[in-house]
């Protein structure tokens, strides 16, 4: 393309937004060149009583930052969002809002890790569309995602199904995404990169539903709000009370550290990797081998148990022996000022 | 990591909490044991200290942070810079979303002020330097904790010859409060677990004059489980033995005549004033203003700007609360009107404050 930065003219719809579809975002992301592409794609062979079906859009601030950037995060956001519910990530829709004056190399940037990320996730991105708008009224880019997902099997995991007696299980080290994004925001020169733990977790969850079948009782992505945010709603949901041990927690040195310096609670902070899995007791140990065989999950841990019935409680045992509650994340985390 | 693992060690926590239990196990009274430190305030509710200790050891959080002690006429002067022309307000997280008599800095932000926040007043100076046109003014909130880097930030300022950086002084000082309170008659304190971090500036000879001329122990802990309940047994021990001295259990980084640097720093910068406290009251010599030669980096003076009459919300216990004569639950507008979302005072804003720890960690 001649241009090195976006111009508004990219989303007019006229001749320089068919340069940037036929040069820059259709060879990177859909096999179908633009003169094959209709309104709207077709999906072929869908059968079966249920679809899942899921939109997220992404306007993360920066648009990079250790381990990835908006593009990776966005086609993980919705694959793992679709396979939360059970089902099997089958299409994916990606619409970019840009803002005039975004360098070309950070879109192809980004659009080359979307699919990547698509491939991975082994998911098709078969429609979208590109608007531009003027320098000021956007921040570089933002993307929605919607995706619509298939059930290979008939069963049901849901935040209300949590039951007296299930373990709850993670597959890895907590804060990892949100403390990467904070860091690389402020500047924070914390002498040990974070990365964020952006990741699909398709292929784990189909793994987890095969062996495990109905004894999977939740499935939950702990994204904004952390840890203890997403427990409290499944503990809400399921009306039964949550308690967890500290000392099971798996919280990276790295992340520990920086929490520490800025006075947050990794357990509020926003993971995109991980998976919460509320599994009934016989199945826990199994369930634990199964997510540490998988790629993503060789962290993963037991890390506490649905105790009660009750108005939805989520508790912590602490190290010492305390018990301290857990409430949902209120405005946002802010850095502690001594 | 490995030397603050030690003071997590569950066993070593487990002994002491023991050991605390069998000293007071014959002790008919009540122990009334204050924390004047947010951070503490965290820890304790961070740990679930509280539940732990035998029913005789009573904890109570005092004017411990920052952000809660600072008056609500302070946040309406912030709120005016951020209104005013060609200004940039730059603070630290906690003082944003803090409630003034009619708006806040969120606010003003959302409807177009420019407030950055920042995590060192370093920040603010390179925020100055890179827009020349506009001025910066810096929320300078705290303890001896961050005065001392926001003197060391003038110092740079004038070294850079900056002229468009401004500091709104609000800072307050320990152990002034500390004396308020142990002299107040409705407030019995029998012991002050005294603060970390002000303790390695000031130096943990500045409580003795609480110790020996008011007869209230003061033990300076850290912030670790195992810090926590050792400061404790020692207070408890203290109380029981009817002795009244200070004790130093970080040892590890508070020495008994502090951290001399920041100190040297602290008092080229700026010297002692009557300050505000919020839900105290007026405190002689307990405020840090900036000395004649730096005053040109007052805001307050270089830049006047019209400022609402304060106006305290009704039926706000943060005062009672900040003495310790009430906890969090007592106030009638605690989890009800005034909640992290929608805070009325300032204890429900900072993550430091009483309110805020009591909603976000409660006791079970």
């Amino acid at each position: 393309m001649k241009d090195d930065i976006i111009l508004l003219g990219h989303g007019s719809g006229g001749k320089l937004s068919h340069q940037l579809l036929d040069e820059l975002i259709i060879p990177i992301l859909s096999q179908v060149a633009q003169s094959e592409q209709n309104d709207a794609a077709v999906l072929e062979g869908i059968t079966g009583e249920r679809i899942a079906f899921t939109t997220d859009s992404f306007v993360v601030d920066p648009i990079f930052f250790p381990g990835g950037n908006i593009g990776d995060l966005a086609i993980n956001g919705t694959v793992n969002d679709l396979a939360m519910s059970g089902a099997r990530p089958l299409a994916l829709s990606v619409a970019l809002i840009l803002e005039e004056g975004l360098k070309l190399a950070e879109l192809r940037e980004i659009l080359e890790s979307m699919k990547r990320a698509a491939d991975k996730a082994g998911v098709k991105i078969v429609t979208g569309d590109t608007k531009v708008v003027p320098r000021g009224k956007g921040d570089k880019i933002f993307i929605n995602t919607s995706g619509i997902g298939l059930f290979d099997h008939d069963l049901r995991p849901a935040g209300s199904a949590a039951r007296p007696g299930d373990k709850v299980l993670i597959n890895g080290s907590i804060g990892e995404h949100g403390m990467a994004v904070l860091a690389s925001r402020e500047g924070l020169d914390l002498h040990s990169e974070i990365a964020t733990d952006s990741a699909p977790l398709n292929a784990m969850v189909a793994k987890l539903l095969a062996a495990h079948g109905a004894a999977i009782h939740v499935l939950r992505d702990p994204t904004r709000g952390g840890v203890a945010t997403t427990l409290k709603e499944i503990a809400l949901q399921s009306g039964v009370d949550i308690c967890l041990a500290e000392e099971s927690l798996p919280v990276n040195a790295a992340v520990a550290g920086a929490c520490a310096i800025l006075g947050l609670d990794p357990l509020f902070v926003a993971n995109e990797g991980k998976l919460l899995v509320i599994v009934a007791p016989e199945e826990a140990d199994s369930a634990l081998a199964t997510l540490q065989g998988c790629e993503y999950g060789e962290q993963s841990a037991i890390i506490g148990e649905v105790t009660a019935v009750s108005a939805g409680r989520v508790m912590m045992r602490t190290a010492i022996g305390g018990l301290r509650a857990i409430e949902m994340l209120a405005g946002e985390q802010l850095p502690r000022i001594c | 990591m490995k030397y603050s693992t030690e003071y997590r060690d569950p066993e070593l926590a487990k002994g002491l909490i023991a050991a605390i239990a069998k000293d007071v196990a014959d002790y008919a009274g009540q122990i009334t044991l204050m924390e004047v430190c947010g951070t503490h305030t965290m820890s304790i509710y961070q740990h679930g200290i509280r539940n732990l200790l035998p029913a005789q050891v009573r904890l109570i959080s005092g004017p411990g942070c920052p952000v809660c002690v600072t008056p609500i006429g302070y946040v309406d002067q912030a709120v005016a810079y951020a209104r005013r022309e060609q200004t940039i307000v730059a603070t630290f997280g906690d003082m944003v979303r803090v409630p003034g008599s009619s708006s806040n800095l969120q606010r003003e932000k959302a409807e177009g002020a420019d407030v950055r926040i920042v995590y060192s007043p370093l920040d603010a100076l390179a925020i100055a330097e890179k827009n020349p046109d506009q001025s910066v003014v810096f929320l300078g909130v705290g303890f001896e904790t961050t005065a001392p880097t926001i003197g060391g930030s003038l110092l740079e300022a004038e070294k850079r010859g900056l002229k468009n950086f401004f500091v709104l002084c609000a800072h307050k000082t320990m152990p002034t409060p500390m004396i308020a309170l142990a002299s107040d008659p409705e407030l019995k304190v029998d012991g002050y677990i005294c603060p970390a971090h002000v303790s390695a500036v000031i130096g943990s000879d500045a409580y003795r004059p609480i110790a020996e001329g008011f007869g209230v122990p003061c033990v300076v802990t850290g912030f670790e489980p195992v810090d926590m309940l050792r400061g404790i047994q020692l207070l408890v021990r203290q109380v029981l033995a009817g002795a009244a001295r200070v004790e130093c259990e970080y040892s590890r980084i508070v020495k008994p005549a502090g951290n001399r640097t920041a100190q040297a720093i602290l008092f080229k910068v700026f010297e002692p004033c009557d300050a505000d406290w919020r839900g105290i009251g007026p405190i002689p010599n307990s405020g840090l203003q900036l000395r004649e030669a730096y005053r040109k980096f007052d805001a307050l003076t270089a830049l006047p700007v019209e400022v609402e009459e304060p106006r305290e919300h009704k039926g706000c216990c943060c005062g009672e609360i900040l003495k310790g004569k009430l906890g969090a639950k007592d106030c009638p507008l605690f989890r009800k009107s005034c909640t992290p979302e929608h805070p009325i005072g300032a204890c429900m804003v900072s993550s430091e404050g009483s309110c805020a720890a009591e909603y976000k960690y409660g006791d079970c």
